[in-house]
């Protein structure tokens, strides 16, 4: 081995500092290749539809609204665009929650919904739904939508205080998830049980996942929630990067470990009660997405998040796309196709990657 | 300037597990060798100083007393490598490097690019940068493992047995560029060892614990002695110390069998 202190004044770049500079450039056009894919797919789902639109002219409806005719300016930006966007939101929440909780959790099989939040937000638009019953002031159409994102917020909440009060450890932490979870599905069972045919066939719709229900207000507020929660996950990058090193190497390194994972649970957590509060259960998305951005551009945060991000809003548009085209003229629910169109991109990219570990 | 343990006290889970350590002492430039049985606190005693485990009493580090810092603080002053190394992280050996560097220090990206390659070169580890961990053996993680803890350009740097998964030329160079590490940048290195003649070849200074208390500490030649290799491993020992060659202890017995 060479001198300890084998460094000249000017030394030659290394190769090795090359080659990781490749492999970022490699990574950056990987990423402006799924971010231009995830784009081309925004603008199809914007022209998807009933109506005999051209994609041309929903096009030109985007960029000149007030060149282009009445209806079609009230179809494209107060219809589909906001269908639209929602699909790109909840794909990017839904990816980035499940990123985070893969890393907070060392556990590869983690999503969004984990923890017991899909249960808990289900539960609450049970509540609204059947009985009628508001755990916010908000009534109408919103009702459903606050009572699913306080109570799955009330999920994340009761792991956080437990944490805060005993220290608990990640298998502790996932446990009781699962316990959340089964408490939720139980009074989602009773609320059910007392729920007429009529009630129980929305609650079912509800929980199929739908992005119907998309408004430039709610596209509003879960912008907000990324605005909140993606500064955080960016500030802590490297930081969560080292985590996936093991908790004994992050703590080696100076990190806080339990303080960060609390407060990137709590982040992933409202992301994710978001999505579901505005399109019902939308599984897979929050588990595929992170994996294809792993497989594609490994661990390292900087890459990972925006990766992830992209994985999700593009899964998300395709799976919009398809739940209009599938059967002409009724919308089929959102979340059954995204599983149908993750599940063998990802078994694909498994049996195609010779990694180890995670991959 | 110096770490100094007056007195270290450790319990893990309600059990006392370092008792009231003291007279410890590990000066800059020097190796100094932690040896002692399984369970006689070796890690405990590294992880209770980096303060990933609670450890109580009177200990410093250039004077200034560890107890008080956090573990983030403390973090900017030495580096405790772990015994066991990552394989599961989807990163690149020079991403896992450039981490370790961009936890520690606030420095232009060029920078720190530049000294991670150098490290790695340094360490012999420039052909596999590119590799994941994952990809790599158990010898070839610890010796990546070794440069997260140089680049940190620590005070002190504690490693818990950096060697074990090492075969026998890279056990030899790495303690060798180690001993260097510390005499060319007056480091203060305290190494957890199991190979007793390696710990008699490179350090100059050996602590010994058994069951949680310090046994014995000093120069290799006062402490390596086959009575008290009896009375802290059980066995019975050949120790020599040639004079143109490196120190050698022979295990030869243990002086009592299984099941006796």
């Amino acid at each position: 081995m060479n001198s300890p202190l084998a460094v000249s004044s000017d030394p030659p770049t290394p190769d090795s500092v090359a080659r990781y500079l490749a492999r970022r450039r490699r990574h950056c056009w990987l990423i402006a290749g799924v971010a231009l894919l995830a784009l081309g797919a925004l603008l199809v789902d914007v022209a998807t539809g009933p109506g005999p639109y051209a994609l041309r002219d929903v096009l030109h409806a985007l960029i000149d609204p007030a060149g282009a005719s009445r209806v079609l300016r009230v179809v494209v930006w107060e219809i589909r665009l906001p269908v639209a966007l929602m699909a790109v939101l909840v794909g990017v929440s839904l990816a980035l929650a499940g990123a985070e909780m893969q890393t907070i959790l060392d556990n590869p099989l983690a999503d969004p919904f984990t923890l017991g939040i899909s249960s808990a937000a289900s539960f609450g638009a049970a509540l609204a739904i059947v009985l009628g019953l508001g755990v916010v002031p908000v009534a109408g159409t919103l009702l459903v939508t606050g009572n699913a994102f306080v109570l799955a917020l009330c999920a994340a909440l009761t792991i956080w205080a437990v944490n805060r009060l005993r220290g608990i450890s990640v298998q502790t932490m996932v446990l009781l998830g699962i316990a959340i979870m089964f408490f939720f599905n139980a009074l989602l069972g009773l609320t059910q049980f007392v729920a007429s045919a009529e009630e129980l066939q929305q609650l079912v719709f509800w929980s199929l996942g739908s992005l119907e229900r998309a408004s430039w207000d709610k596209l509003g507020l879960g912008v907000l929630a990324l605005g909140v929660t993606l500064p955080v996950f960016l500030h802590a990058g490297w930081r969560l990067t080292a985590l996936r090193l093991g908790d004994l190497q992050a703590k080696a390194l100076g990190i806080d470990v339990g303080r960060l994972r609390l407060r990137v649970m709590l982040c992933a957590s409202l992301l994710a009660a978001t999505a579901v509060a505005f399109a019902g259960t939308i599984g897979f998305v929050g588990l595929v997405g992170p994996h294809i951005a792993r497989l594609l551009v490994g661990e390292d945060q900087r890459v990972f998040l925006p990766m992830a991000a992209l994985c999700g809003a593009l899964i998300m548009s395709l799976a919009s796309i398809l739940s209009k085209l599938l059967i002409p003229g009724i919308l089929f629910p959102i979340g059954i196709l995204t599983a149908l169109i993750g599940l063998p991109f990802f078994v694909s990219l498994i049996l195609r990657s010779r990694r180890e570990g995670w991959g | 300037m110096s770490l100094v343990i007056e007195h270290l006290d450790c319990r893990l889970g309600g059990r006392a597990v370092l008792h009231g350590l003291a007279g410890l002492r590990a000066r800059p430039g020097e190796l100094t060798a932690l040896i002692g049985p399984n369970g006689a606190g070796k890690s405990t005693l590294l992880r209770a100083i980096a303060g990933i485990v609670r450890g109580e009493g009177s200990f410093a580090l250039n004077a200034e007393p560890l107890a008080p810092l956090s573990l983030t603080r403390r973090a900017e002053r030495l580096y405790y490598l772990p015994q066991e190394t990552p394989s599961r992280a989807v990163l690149s050996v020079f991403e896992a490097v450039l981490l370790a560097r961009r936890t520690r220090i606030s420095e232009a990206p060029a920078a720190a690019l530049a000294r991670v390659g150098e490290t790695l070169r340094a360490l012999e580890l420039e052909p596999l940068a590119e590799r994941e961990l994952g990809q790599l053996s158990g010898g070839q993680r610890q010796r990546v493992a070794i440069a997260q803890a140089v680049i940190r350009e620590p005070r002190l740097l504690l490693l818990d047995e950096p060697t074990s998964a090492l075969d026998l030329h890279h056990q030899l160079q790495v303690l060798d560029w180690l001993t260097r590490l510390a005499a060319e940048r007056g480091v203060i290195v305290v190494v957890a060892i199991h190979d007793l003649s390696l710990a008699a070849r490179f350090a100059r200074h050996i602590w010994v614990l058994k069951e949680g208390r310090v046994a014995a500490s000093g120069a290799p030649g006062e402490v390596l002695t086959g009575a008290r290799l009896r009375e802290v491993y059980a066995i019975e020992a050949h120790v020599e110390w040639p004079a143109d060659e490196p120190p050698r202890v022979t295990p030869l017995a243990p002086t009592r069998r299984l099941g006796d």
